[in-house]
């Protein structure tokens, strides 16, 4: 017990960091359990993480409620660009919602509300590390509740095949429709969240790197399992603590293999285990 | 939207489907009466399978009405289409192939209140003759006469008041067609309407109370199987003579 306080103790940061991140993952395997590869999320973050920043700084809005409005403007925003890119799919989709996320990102470096280049800071940290797990427990329990509803199934046969969902009385452009709006009020949770355990924001937190992130954490775990998608979080969130350890340890140079071992760890999944971490557990059992 | 059966049956009336400038259907008429099985025949182009892409809501029709009882369908999306009762096959399988085949089943079955049980998706797989089966196996795995009955069994999950089937005999030994007549018999007499396109004349002959043929889109025939047999007209179009 006292080495996990410990822990704890040195590493509370890197803790809050793997739950939100965890969060950001599921609400990516969200869309992508319905076969969209919309890849706006570090968009909704960066919106529902400068709003609820906003909302404390300026009008000292208590937590809770910061977080509510964020997770709501965050799926209108995600349902209101579901309509143009209703007829995209795969690449397109992809490319078409990455744009999106540049120009969130653009917004932001040139508001003078966002604070520009520069972004907000002395946002208060009151999302303390179990508000964050809390808010992590929230929404695993959330979609666990949802996969055994109508809903769910629904999901799963736009995945399959949008033709034949049709045929079976599945509103395609409604399941596209909802499935990114409940991605993108959980990736506003996961924004406000960070907005609230971090002192300051700038733009390039929600910029590219951020998406290839919360991506990768979710091929790594299982592109369309939620468990798969917290392991992948918390090992993409772990991984550069490791070879710094390492690096601690050994007194190597391993700078420039950071990166590196992420890819090559990449790599791996694609190519070994293409159902993520979670795939080969499920496999085992 | 209706969610369970109506006795009633579809009506297609003078209905004509263009694809740009080319008309894929012209002025075709017909009616499935509950219970009914009508064919619908014609050589390759005909305009068959744009008729059920019109019926199940595919495409929409430029002139006529195609209507379920009193629910005119012609200018409903497919997914309401699917949910006021029409179910169908494709000529080219549609299965959800990733998912099991208990979970495809269940999956015709969306439309309804009430999700489909262990022992529902059992019932429906005996009735397309599929008796003996690991119904946890991804439906891709099937062999291909088997994935045919069983996008049969899901379009039949959803009680519908009529089926479209697209061929459902293509790809499948004479054994699986033989026994196909009976599955295909044996909706009809629950009360559902079906359409069956089909190019297996013996198939049709056999289960069909009316057959239907088109040509370059227009109706060129209508009666009982026998009666468009000896047509000429149908004879020169399709069927060919014997040397």
């Amino acid at each position: 017990m006292n080495a996990l306080v410990d822990f704890y103790a040195k590493h509370s940061r890197l803790v809050d960091q793997i739950g939100v991140n965890a969060i950001m993952a599921l609400s990516l395997s969200v869309s992508l359990r319905a076969g969209q590869l919309a890849l706006a999320q570090a968009a909704f973050m960066g919106i529902a993480a400068y709003l609820s920043a906003i909302l404390s700084l300026n009008a000292h809005w208590p937590l809770l409620a910061s977080i509510a409005l964020a997770m709501l403007v965050s799926a209108l925003v995600a349902a209101l660009l579901a309509y143009p890119v209703r007829r995209l799919r795969g690449v397109f989709l992809a490319i078409a919602t990455i744009g999106f996320g540049e120009i969130v990102r653009v917004f932001a470096n040139n508001f003078s509300i966002t604070g520009g280049a520069e972004g907000l800071s002395g946002i208060p940290n009151d999302a303390t590390t179990p508000v964050i797990y809390v808010g992590l427990a929230l929404v695993a329990v959330a979609l666990f509740a949802l996969s055994r509803t109508k809903f769910a199934l629904a999901v799963s046969l736009v995945r399959e095949d949008e033709h034949a969902a049709r045929s079976v009385g599945v509103d395609v452009g409604a399941i596209r429709t909802l499935s990114l709006a409940l991605g993108g009020a959980i990736a506003g949770l996961g924004g406000a969240l960070y907005a609230h355990s971090n002192f300051f924001l700038t733009p390039a937190d929600f910029g590219f790197g951020r998406m290839e992130q919360i991506l990768v954490a979710c091929v790594i775990g299982g592109v369309t399992n939620a468990a798969g998608a917290v392991l992948g979080a918390g090992l993409i969130t772990l991984l550069p603590e490791i070879t710094r350890a390492v690096q601690a340890a050994t007194g190597a140079n391993v700078d420039f293999f950071r990166e590196l071992v992420t890819g090559v760890v990449l790599l791996g999944v694609i190519l070994f285990a293409p159902a993520g971490i979670s795939g080969l557990w499920r496999k085992r059992a | 939207m209706a969610q369970t059966r109506v006795n009633a049956g579809l009506d297609v009336a003078d209905v004509s489907v263009s694809y740009g400038g080319v008309a894929a259907l012209r002025g075709v008429t017909m009616r499935i009466g509950p219970g009914s099985i009508v064919g619908l025949i014609g050589p390759n182009g005909a305009g068959k399978t744009t008729l059920i892409n019109a019926v199940s809501g595919v495409v929409r029709p430029g002139t006529g009405t195609i209507s379920l009882g009193p629910l005119r369908l012609d200018r409903l999306p497919q997914h309401l289409v699917a949910r006021a009762g029409v179910a169908r096959t494709y000529q080219n399988i549609r299965l959800f192939g990733g998912l099991s085949v208990a979970d495809n089943v269940r999956a015709g079955a969306y439309r309804l209140r009430s999700p489909l049980s262990d022992e529902g998706v059992k019932e429906l797989l005996a009735r397309v003759a599929v008796h003996e089966f690991d119904v946890s196996r991804p439906a891709a795995s099937l062999p291909y006469g088997e994935q045919r009955r069983i996008e049969i069994a899901r379009a039949l999950a959803g009680t519908p008041s009529v089926m479209l089937l697209d061929e459902p005999a293509a790809g499948m030994n004479p054994r699986e067609s033989h026994e196909l007549r009976s599955v295909i018999r044996g909706i009809a007499q629950r009360g559902t309407g079906v359409l069956l396109v089909e190019h297996d004349m013996s198939l049709v002959s056999a289960v069909c109370d009316h057959v239907v043929v088109l040509n370059f889109g227009e109706t060129i025939a209508s009666g009982t199987p026998a009666q468009v047999a000896r047509d000429p007209a149908v004879v020169e179009a399709y069927l060919g003579t014997s040397a």
